[in-house]
This record gives C-alpha cells, structure tokens and sequence, in this order.
C-alpha cells in the first residue's frame, strides 16, 4: 500500500486498484473544528482534480478535490453523524471515500510522503 | 498588521499558541485549542476572554443636561447607581452607530463600553454632542477588560474576590479590590451563562488573567467561541447583524428604545414604525449540520427574500443556526425557507430566540 498527496492536500492510499482518499493533517490544521462532511454519492465517477465533495469547518467551506480518476465504492457514514473523526484521525478513522481507481499511471501526478512533508514545510 | 492595535495580553496569546486574526482593528485570538472545545468549556465550566479591544469612554457632567442622554435609545438618568443598561447610539436616520452598555458611576458619571471597530467614530460623535457641557474620556488604551463567563464563574471569581462577587445582580456592578488592585465586576456577558465582565487598568491585566487561568475550571476561549456562543443566544454582532443603515425595530431590538423622549433617531424609527417595515431581522435553524454564512441568499417559495448576516453551526442543537434579514412575510416562526450560495441549498424553519435555551444567564 502507497499513500500520495495532491496539492490541495487530499491524500490517496492505494491497493491494487483501490484507492482510500481523506485529508491530510495540515489540511484539518487549517480547518479548525470540522462540522460537516458532504460525502459523495456511491458510483459518482469522478476525474482528478474535480470537486468529489466537501467539507465544512467553523471557519469555512472547503471543496475536496479527486485525487485520482475512478468510480466510488464506498463512503465513511459514520462521518454523516460525527465529522469531528476527521479532525482527530484525519488519515486513519477518518478517511473519506473509497474508489476504484481507473488508471494506476495518474499517481506519478501525486505527491509522495517525503515530497508533500517538504511542500507543507514550504507553506509554513 | 503593523497599524493592528495589541491588547496588554498580546504576547501571553502568542505564548499559548492562540491563532491570532484582525478584528476590528485589533490583533485578536480567535482560538486555543480549538473553537468547539472552548465554546464546550464556557457552557459546562469557565472560558475566559480577552476583550481589551472593546471601547471604554468615561463621561463627567448631567447626563441629560450634557445632552448626552439624547444621543442615546434610552435614559441614562434612571440606571441606578452600580447598574448598567444596554441600547444604542443612533443617526439621524435611525441606523445604529453602534450598540453599547452604559455603567451608572455614580450622579454625575458614567462608563459607555462600545464595540472596537466604532470605538472612535463614537468618541468623536459623542464628544462632538456634549462639548461644553460634559467631559469625555476614551480611555480604552488604559483600560483592560476580561470576561469571565461560564456556569461556575461565580465561584471561581468568589475564590479571588471574596463573596461580595455573589451579591453582584444581573446588570449590575461593583467595584473590588484583589492583590492590592481595584477592578469594576459587571455581571453581564455575551454568552448566555452566568458569567463577568472585569475592567481594570490595563498593566495589571496579565497578572488577573494569570491568577483566573491557575484555576483547574477555567480555561482561555478566543472570539471564534465567542461568536458561536452569542449566536446561538441570537445576540446582534455590531458590523454584522446591526451596522448604519440597519435600524432597532428591523434588528427586533424595539425594546432598547425607550421612546418616551427626544433622543437622536427618534422621528425617523417612529416614521418607519408608520410606514410599515421592509425587512425584518429572521432567525432560523437549517435541517442539516450545514453552515449558513454571512452574504448566503434566503429565498421562499422560490422567491429571493433577504440575506444570512451571521451563522454557524450550532454544537447544542447540532444544526446550522443563522440570523438573516427578510421580507416581513418571510419573518413568522416556522416559515420554511432555502439559503443558497453556489451550488449549495440549505433548508430551514424560522424560529424564535434565543436559539439554546439550557444557559445558566439567570442562575
């Protein structure tokens, strides 16, 4: 399994062809307390980079863009009653959605562990 | 950032790694540890803020003779010594220049405690109306202010400044000393819980609010608590839900405004009393755990009638919670109504205020 960033800072953990997608700790850092979780519908297909859904914390309403192109598998209800998972394990318990992801060859697009650490350093 | 004015407590904020943000031109927390934990604290404990931003302007001379009476929604000359009274500072065209609390000092004084963002542009209304016949001091830069707020603050304020804290009642004050300083305790806030509002000079601030903090109950709480903790109450933000061209009656606050004499605004509120209002402060409550915000569009039926001013999502009701102003006919309890913005359509009902009900205010 191999986790990648994007910019925005959605990570993606893939296996096979399965990708697990949420937001990354500095992501939840900037949002402050998360009060809802606009989870998408199960078999949307999505391409990267578009908005796949959204979140909204005490501070804002942020869009949450596609890692990777695929179709939703499957989504983390438990958010629907209790968003605050995510702040407290934001790339753990409180991952976002599953896709199948439809071309493994996008990730060379993303960002590894090491390279995102140096990004969010830059921002900093 | 530079121009931002920094409250005595400026670098102890920094110290605790408080995220730091404008606010009516001062450099303010807006949070500790986080927004939704400390408005949690302030309802089951004690939340301590700093709000040295707000304005303190000291006035000297006959209330009503200064004129300064008139330039007010109600009277000055009936507070009891020791009370304070909440109103407004009105144009001519009844709009609010700013909303405040007005401490009887004694016969012939009185503190104005205003908002920080019109805090001059009263001063100098103010000054400009009594001049000659009344003195007016700001003295917001050598007053520090802290509030106290929370269903044990009583006894956590007691524990410092004796029992006399338990004699203070609702809207009014007293002065009392600890560790050789004298402050002025107010049993008011802007939370809903039983709570203080503590003014002192502004060097002796860090070391009250170090003294407050020792205690296990009390913790410290910046203006995004705040917000969230005065909306589900339905108290008007100043700049918000109340700004110049915003009137008393179209924010529903008639019963600050004492019409029974002359002041500054009067013929205009009792013409547009006449005429019939346009718009009407709503306060509503959204199905879901969705936020409504300020400059979110309200429509009925379809119909566009009125715009969101303040929202959040509410943790004691968990739902979103907004006030909005609307067409009257938009404005009666239960009217379903939608709030757009981009893609997003929120339902919601019309409700009546406040929003949470549990508060220890009265306790």
């Amino acid at each position: 399994m191999e986790t990648y960033f994007t910019r925005d800072h959605e990570w993606i953990s893939v296996e096979g062809t399965t990708g697990t997608v949420g937001i990354t700790e500095y992501a939840v850092g900037q949002l402050g307390d998360i009060t809802f979780i606009e989870l998408p519908s199960v078999g949307k297909a999505v391409r990267r980079c578009e908005i796949f859904c959204a979140v909204e914390s005490v501070k804002a309403a942020s869009d949450i863009y596609a890692p990777l192109s695929g179709k939703v598998t499957e989504v983390n209800r438990t958010l629907e009653s209790e968003p605050e998972i995510v702040n407290r394990s934001p790339e753990g318990h409180g991952w976002i959605a599953r896709l199948a992801v439809e071309d493994l060859s996008e990730v060379d697009k993303l960002m590894g562990r090491t390279e995102y650490d140096e990004y969010v350093r830059g921002l900093e | 950032m530079n121009d931002l004015k920094k409250t005595p407590l400026f670098h102890e904020h920094e110290r605790i790694g408080a995220q730091m943000a404008p606010f009516g031109g001062w450099i303010m927390p807006i949070q500790y540890c986080g927004i939704l934990a400390e408005h949690r604290w302030c309802r089951e404990s004690v939340a301590l803020f700093d709000t040295s931003h707000m304005g303190e302007l000291l006035f000297r001379g006959d209330a009503v003779g200064s004129g300064l009476e008139s330039l007010l929604s109600f009277r000055i000359s009936t507070i009891a010594v020791g009370r304070c009274r909440y109103g407004f500072l009105l144009n001519d065209a009844g709009g609010v220049v700013d909303d405040l609390t007005v401490y009887r000092m004694a016969d012939d004084e009185a503190m104005i405690v205003v908002n920080a963002g019109p805090a001059d542009k009263d001063f100098s209304v103010i000054r400009g109306a009594v001049a000659g016949r009344g003195f007016l001091e700001n003295a917001t830069g050598r007053t520090g202010k802290l509030d106290l707020q929370g269903p044990l603050s009583r006894e956590v304020l007691a524990a410092l400044f004796g029992r006399e804290v338990g004699e203070i009642p609702f809207f009014g004050f007293r002065r009392l000393n600890a560790a050789g300083a004298e402050v002025l305790v107010s049993r008011t806030g802007y939370t809903g819980e039983l709570g203080y509002e503590i003014y002192l000079e502004a060097d002796r601030l860090p070391t009250l609010w170090q003294q407050l903090l020792e205690d296990d109950r009390v913790r410290p709480a910046g203006l995004g608590a705040r917000d969230l903790l005065r909306l589900e109450l339905g108290y008007s933000l100043y700049g918000s839900d109340l700004d110049e061209s915003t009137t008393p009656l179209e924010a529903g606050l008639e019963r600050f405004v004492d019409f029974s004499r002359e002041f500054v605004g009067r013929e205009a509120l009792l013409a547009q009393r006449d005429r019939g209002l346009s718009r009407i402060r709503a306060a509503f409550r959204v199905s879901s755990r969705r936020t409504p915000r300020h400059g979110y569009r309200i429509f009925r039926r379809g119909e566009p009638v009125g715009e969101v001013t303040s929202g959040a999502f509410s943790p004691m009701l968990g739902c979103g919670i907004g006030l909005g102003y609307v067409k009257p006919s938009a404005a009666a309890r239960g009217t379903l109504l939608a709030i757009r913005h981009e893609s997003v359509v929120m339902e919601a009902v019309v409700m009546e205020l406040p929003f949470y009900r549990g508060g220890s205010l009265r306790n």
